[in-house]
């Protein structure tokens, strides 16, 4: 696939310190091998069904190096969709959690083994459930908005979503109710665009040529990335969560990306070869400036793929939840119940 | 005596003054008209929102999420269904996160015939929402249980789905609710907006106090010797004006108002079934997959042996909507006449 050259002359310093972008490799491959681990436990029999983000890093770790990461209205409120998963690895998430998920073992912290791979959630970090049910997330998002608009300060809500879902009524909801005049909302609305709904391809499916086109027809900032250039993503992320921070207003940031594997493990999880892999792209600049060698990049692939069979041997063996376990949980069983 | 719009505005202006109550929204739930039946109006945290039930049912939870206590409203149940994917992930959001979240939210939506409001200002919904778990959900049938199961709503931790009955929310009741001026014409002169002009208005709020009713507790309306019947919602006091009418007639029916479809009372139930051996049950639901079929297939597993006669349901016919022209809507949902007539017969079964 031809793409643009990298900005500025080849031989030109990257947008970004070397240390970032060292870091930024280290946290896509180990997002990288979490999920190929996760494809493997299914196809292993590991798991029901396996659906995931491989394709994704270049813009999900910036994404979660970005995120200001807590509990509460000062912080960011998430309302992922079930690709995030180097977004959690770029927060800290230990990847034995999603493995747990994966394996639906009583353990597992995001459902206790009720739900798919990739549904995560976790309310220290103001992390929503992820759902299944398509772009549902774009209409939740706008009610801790609200509560951030009110509150001030810098926290405000990220709510990432796919290309195909944006023909649900709930992204046209989430447009309308961030920019209602005078009650415009701290939202960061992202679309990750992968070009494909399970196997309809979006241009047979959607008119606009550029999605974050719909933005702009109610007055909210916008701009179509190339996400699979990770020091793009990280500045173009950055500079848009910075105006969101500071104005209080929204910000609809598009970004292509690369589905590596597929939809998910009912159309086989297998390796799409024409799609681009960010994680080539970011190996290319590391090495044309001489940041790392072929031998430390290869060594941090050996380190993660070793990492992640560990981990997927120890979760192997944790326990399975118990049948009356179904009962726990309906209604809130914490303070105030 | 308030009506019971009336006491939901009272019971919503304790809830933001005493318990928490961030957000009351909707479509024309803020000023200047304050709700199509009058129930949200001089409300200080009243606003208006886009016309967009999906919306207003997602700003909901995600400011249950983001820690506020919103009560939001869908202007009639009718045009609640394209929400229901919404209403299940509010449902399933504590179930599915293994106890991470919860979502302390109201949803207020009226329900039900009597208005002439014709095929979509008539539908119910109490059915169709007891198949969503993770509710809690009411239905009031008078002004001072409204109050008392608002304020329960408001503080429950959970989301609570609150059905007032539309053809009720003119009707007044025989309690005050406490704190209530006596007099309901000054009532009206503290809380009612002026017809017109309302930019400069604002409420004089009488100083009500707490008064809960529990969520899952029925209440006996009239106390009975020969059969039971369970009424909820505008059934309620159609029933009891039923029982009036047989009182003639040397049949002596104790009437229960189970008021909470989710968790329900099945211990008044039960106790009441157990002294008569006969029970109807009441609703104007759809009759197919109603809320009352499953509380008959109770009360057949539970009270097979304290029978005396075969359990009855007297409901909404299953028909695509209720008709505008007054004899096709009396057709479609439950009258006196024929609760009255359903009453009798199953008084006079013999086993």
């Amino acid at each position: 696939m031809s793409r643009p050259k990298l900005a500025g002359a080849a031989n030109s310093r990257p947008a970004l310190a070397p240390e970032l972008l060292v870091e930024m490799h280290d946290l896509m491959v180990k997002a990288r091998a979490l999920e190929e681990r996760l494809i493997q436990m299914y196809k292993q029999g590991d798991g029901f069904f396996w659906i995931g983000g491989p394709g994704e890093e270049a813009f999900n770790v910036p994404l979660g190096l970005l995120i200001k990461k807590g509990s509460g209205l000062d912080y960011d409120y998430l309302h992922f969709h079930y690709r995030n998963s180097a977004t959690l690895i770029a927060m800290g998430e230990d990847p034995a959690n999603p493995m747990r998920q994966m394996k639906n073992t009583a353990t597992d912290p995001y459902s206790g083994g009720r739900n798919f791979a990739g549904h995560f959630s976790k309310r220290e970090w103001n992390l929503a459930p992820v759902t299944s049910p398509i772009a549902v997330q774009y209409s939740i998002a706008i009610g801790t908005a609200y509560a951030q608009k009110r509150h001030g300060g810098e926290g405000i809500t990220i709510v990432t979503g796919g290309d195909a879902g944006t023909a649900e009524g709930d992204f046209a909801t989430c447009l309308v109710w961030s920019s209602r005049p005078g009650n415009e909302l701290p939202i960061l609305i992202i679309v990750t665009h992968n070009k494909w709904g399970i196997s309809t391809h979006y241009s047979t499916q959607q008119g606009p040529k550029n999605i974050a086109d719909r933005a702009t027809a109610f007055g909210i900032k916008n701009k179509t990335i190339d996400g699979n250039d990770a020091i793009t993503s990280y500045l173009e992320i950055k500079a848009a969560m910075d105006y969101v921070r500071k104005e209080r207003k929204p910000f609809l940031l598009e970004a292509h990306v690369s589905r590596l594997y597929g939809h998910s493990s009912a159309d086989g999880a297998n390796r799409r070869p024409e799609e681009e892999d960010c994680i080539v792209r970011i190996e290319e600049v590391l090495l044309e400036h001489g940041i790392m060698t072929r031998e430390q990049m290869d060594a941090v692939h050996e380190k993660w793929q070793k990492e992640m069979a560990e981990l997927h041997r120890k979760v192997r063996e944790e326990p399975q939840p118990n049948p009356e376990d179904v009962w726990k949980h309906i209604y809130w069983e914490g303070e105030g119940s | 005596m308030a009506n019971m719009a009336q006491a939901i505005r009272l019971a919503l202006h304790y809830g933001e003054e005493h318990l928490g109550v961030t957000d009351i929204f909707g479509e024309d739930v803020g000023p200047p008209l304050g709700g199509v039946f009058t129930a949200t109006q001089g409300l200080r945290t009243a606003w208006n929102s886009p016309l967009d039930e999906r919306g207003i049912i997602g700003m909901a939870i995600g400011l249950a999420m983001a820690g506020q206590r919103p009560v939001a409203e869908i202007q009639f149940a009718d045009y609640i269904y394209n929400t229901i994917d919404l209403l299940k992930l509010a449902g399933n959001t504590c179930w599915s996160s293994n106890g991470q979240w919860n979502l302390p939210m109201v949803v207020m939506t009226p329900v039900g015939a009597g208005i002439r409001g014709s095929i979509y200002h008539s539908h119910s919904f109490d059915a169709v929402m007891s198949h969503i778990p993770g509710w809690k959900i009411v239905m009031p049938a008078t002004p001072l249980d409204a109050y008392g199961l608002m304020l329960s709503a408001i503080k429950d931790p959970n989301p609570v789905m609150f059905l007032p009955p539309k053809a009720l929310m003119r009707h007044r009741g025989e309690e005050l609710i406490p704190g209530e001026p006596e007099d309901p014409r000054e009532l009206s002169k503290m809380i009612d907006a002026p017809v017109g002009d309302r930019s400069k208005w604002k409420p004089t709020w009488p100083p009500v106090e707490e008064y809960v009713v529990p969520i899952g507790k029925a209440k006996l309306v009239r106390p009975g010797s020969q059969l039971t019947v369970v009424a909820w919602g505008r059934c309620v006091p159609l029933a009891l004006q039923a029982a009036k009418q047989l009182e003639g007639e040397g049949i002596d029916v104790e009437l229960i108002d189970l008021r909470s479809i989710w968790p329900y009372d099945w211990e008044a139930i039960r106790a009441s079934v157990e002294k008569t051996g006969k029970v109807m049950f009441v609703n104007e639901d759809t009759e197919v997959t109603n809320f009352g079929e499953h509380l008959i297939r109770r009360t057949i597993e539970e009270l097979f042996y304290v029978l005396l006669a075969p359990p009855k349901l007297v409901a909404g016919k299953h028909l695509p909507g209720i008709g505008l022209a007054d004899a096709l809507e009396r057709a479609s949902v439950p009258q006196v006449e024929e609760i009255a007539e359903a009453m009798r017969a199953l008084a006079r079964t013999e086993p």
